[in-house]
């Protein structure tokens, strides 16, 4: 059997768990370096590795006027779904922490659901729904689909938040005196900002990056950005979407570095053992 | 001596209820199968300090919650200041609660965190600053209004919570366990000083705590509570000296359960036997009526037992052989062992009997009963 010293056996260990670490970073942002590496090709063709440095792909891609209105529709459909949902998803997880009343677990099964449904279900859903209605063109159906998309996320956020406030602090507000109102106004909805923004910036960037569920409720008008770059390489094969995907994955960095910096997604994302 | 143990007259039941700042009547708290709080009847005296004493989980917590509002109780009624409160809600309660985890609000400062009950209250601006300033004075934080509490020690955030509290002059100011995430030197010093907030506020206070140290040097009453119910109400002194059964004697203080004894009279003693061949002599009391052949628990303080002196004489001696010494500063706690008696602890003042008699060797020990605490077997 193979003995090795220990110090050098322990060297070795870390040296294969940063092997392994940058091996899974690799793997996971590959995709990312190839679009992005592609994006400066100057060649008419989506090649891999690119034979140049050009920006003439972003050029084409923020004057392309499908892109240009597909975007504006982005952020329409994303401001109202996500703060719609922030609406609604603050008032569901406020109930559903503070309230026992039948139908509260069903309730939390249920906001959990479309993480699980498939957004083509989803899509399709609305879109049958829509047209059964007649109300099948236009955002609102656009709209309607995102908050039901990202609901999950931000009442998730919210009930993270409420269940990380230490419950004595509005127990100390009502002891000084302030009826429950202002324990909500002074006390608690204060201490919920953060998840709150947190839970609305990662419901913005899911709405504005949201693709399959968006391929059935949108048309030619309210189509949003995956939904243009879709139609755009079913016509064209230049790097064009590598350039738009590139300022995408830039953009949606950004947004969650910020909202990770200022509101800790660690935060929204897990209960804090207090 | 015995004048001491003369049993104290009842208090007189108040006349008039409003002499009292809080009362609860046969009040009860049950979660579930739970009953944290049993039956408790209780009058706060205004302007008095009362503990309320046990171990944990015995309803200390639950029944400050009962009277701040948030808990409603099972069964019974709380009126404070005169007024039936059961059915009102903690923010018309005025109250002042000092929470274990002192509760401050972290999106506020100290100033902020100070001023809210009074802004809760409508206080006009200008009054505001003065009397926060006031409060912030008196619990030694002046200047430092402006700070995040995230930014301040635990002894501050500690005061900052009575500040908070006493500003709003409540009725009664509720202490949960004030003191107890604090180091042992702060929390010797946050005592004194809570002596001394108390001595110029004059607030009706009701401290929760399981460290009987402090009940005892906190409180001009104290509530011993074991399982949800109260198992005797009295000053600290008399607590000490009269414990009314064997949960309080055991739970206040160190002290010596001897095991049962069978109870005879002689003249104007008492005698126990203990063992075939132990047996220890007490004065009669007017307070203890003992049947003869009956059974009875002795609880003895460890100061109330001596070690004999050569003469040989002198009552109550019984022959020990000593197991440890704890050295403490000015005394010593030894520990002795006696056949039939088990062990028995003693409190002798210094430290040079840890040379004297080493573990091991023999000694005669005296065992005073005059202010033993004697409970008859039912
Ligand atoms: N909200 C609750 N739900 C269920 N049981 C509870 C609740 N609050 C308290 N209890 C139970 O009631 C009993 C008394 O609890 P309480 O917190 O009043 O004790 P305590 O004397 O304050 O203890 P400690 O010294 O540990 O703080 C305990 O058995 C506790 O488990
Ligand atoms: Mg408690």
């Amino acid at each position: 059997m193979l003995r090795l010293e220990p110090r050098f056996a322990a060297r070795a260990r870390s040296g294969l768990f940063w092997f392994t670490v940058v091996l899974i970073l690799l793997f996971m942002t590959i995709p990312a370096v190839v679009v992005i590496a592609t994006s400066f090709s100057p060649s008419e063709l989506v090649t891999f590795p690119p034979a140049g440095l050009s920006l003439k792909w972003y050029v084409r891609a923020v004057t392309y006027p499908d892109f240009q209105n597909a975007f504006i529709n982005g952020l329409i459909v994303t401001s109202f779904a996500s703060t719609l949902a922030l609406i609604t998803g603050s008032a569901v997880a406020y109930l559903i922490d503070r309230y026992a009343f039948p139908g509260r677990a069903a309730l939390e099964a249920v906001l959990s659901s479309p993480l699980i449904v498939p957004h083509f279900t989803t899509g399709l859903g609305f879109l049958m729904l829509g047209v059964a209605l007649g109300i099948n063109q236009g955002y609102a159906i656009v709209i309607v689909t995102h908050v039901l998309l990202v609901l999950p996320f931000v009442t998730r956020s919210v009930y993270v938040s409420l269940r990380n406030i230490d419950p004595h602090l509005e127990r100390a507000a009502a002891n000084l005196g302030a009826s429950p109102g202002r324990v909500l106004t002074r006390i608690t909805v204060p201490l919920l900002l953060p998840g709150m923004a947190g839970g609305w910036l990662v419901a913005a960037v899911l709405s504005l990056t949201e693709f399959t569920a968006s391929l059935y409720v949108t048309d030619a008008g309210t189509q949003t950005l995956p939904v243009a770059m879709y139609t755009y390489i079913r016509e064209y094969s230049d790097p064009t979407i590598a350039a738009i995907s590139a300022i995408l994955i830039l953009a949606t960095t950004l947004v969650m570095f910020i909202a990770d910096q200022i509101f800790g997604l660690g935060r929204i994302l897990s209960i804090d053992a207090h | 001596m015995r004048t001491d143990n003369e049993a104290a007259p009842p208090p007189p039941p108040a006349a008039d209820p409003a002499a009292n700042a809080v009362e609860l009547v046969g009040v009860s708290k049950n979660f579930g199968a739970v009953a944290a709080v049993h039956t408790v009847t209780l009058a706060i005296r205004q302007g008095e300090v009362l503990t309320l004493l046990g171990p944990s989980g015995c309803g200390k917590t639950t029944l400050l919650n009962i009277i701040a509002g948030f808990e409603e109780p099972t069964r019974g009624r709380i009126q404070i200041d005169g007024r039936d409160v059961t059915l009102t809600p903690p923010h018309l309660r005025d109250t002042g609660m000092v929470f274990q985890n002192y509760a401050l609000f972290p999106h506020m400062n100290v100033f902020e965190n100070v001023a809210f009950g009074l802004s809760m209250r409508r206080m006009p601006k200008a009054r505001i600053a003065i009397e926060v300033s006031r409060a912030l004075e008196m619990v030694k934080l002046e200047g430092l209004g402006g700070r995040r509490v995230r930014q301040l020690s635990g002894g501050q955030q500690q005061r900052v919570a009575l500040a908070r509290a006493i500003v709003i002059q409540p009725k009664v100011l509720l202490l949960d366990e004030p003191l107890s995430a604090l180091d042992k030197n702060l929390r010797g010093q946050m005592q004194i000083e809570l002596k001394e907030l108390h001595d110029r506020t004059g607030l009706t206070t009701v401290f929760v705590t399981h460290d009987q140290g402090e009940a005892l040097s906190l409180s001009d009453r104290i509530v011993v509570l074991n399982r949800g119910e109260i198992q005797q109400i009295a000053a600290p002194l008399e607590l000490y000296r009269r414990p009314a059964n064997g949960f309080v004697a055991s739970f206040i203080g160190d002290i010596n359960h001897l095991p049962p004894a069978e109870c005879h009279r002689y003249g104007s003693d008492i005698l126990f036997r203990l063992t075939p061949a132990i047996e220890l002599a007490m004065p009669a009391r007017a307070d203890l009526a003992l049947r003869d052949d009956q059974k009875a628990h002795i609880f003895v303080r460890p100061e109330h037992l001596r070690i004999a002196d050569e003469t040989g004489e002198g009552r109550n001696r019984v022959l020990c052989q000593v197991v440890t010494h704890v050295y403490q500063g000015t005394h010593t706690l030894t520990r002795v062992e006696a056949v039939g008696l088990g062990l028995l602890q003693l409190r002798i003042p210094g430290g040079e009997i840890i040379e004297r008699t080493p573990p091991g060797s023999r000694i005669v020990v005296t065992i005073n009963l005059d202010e033993a605490t004697v409970l008859a077997e039912a």
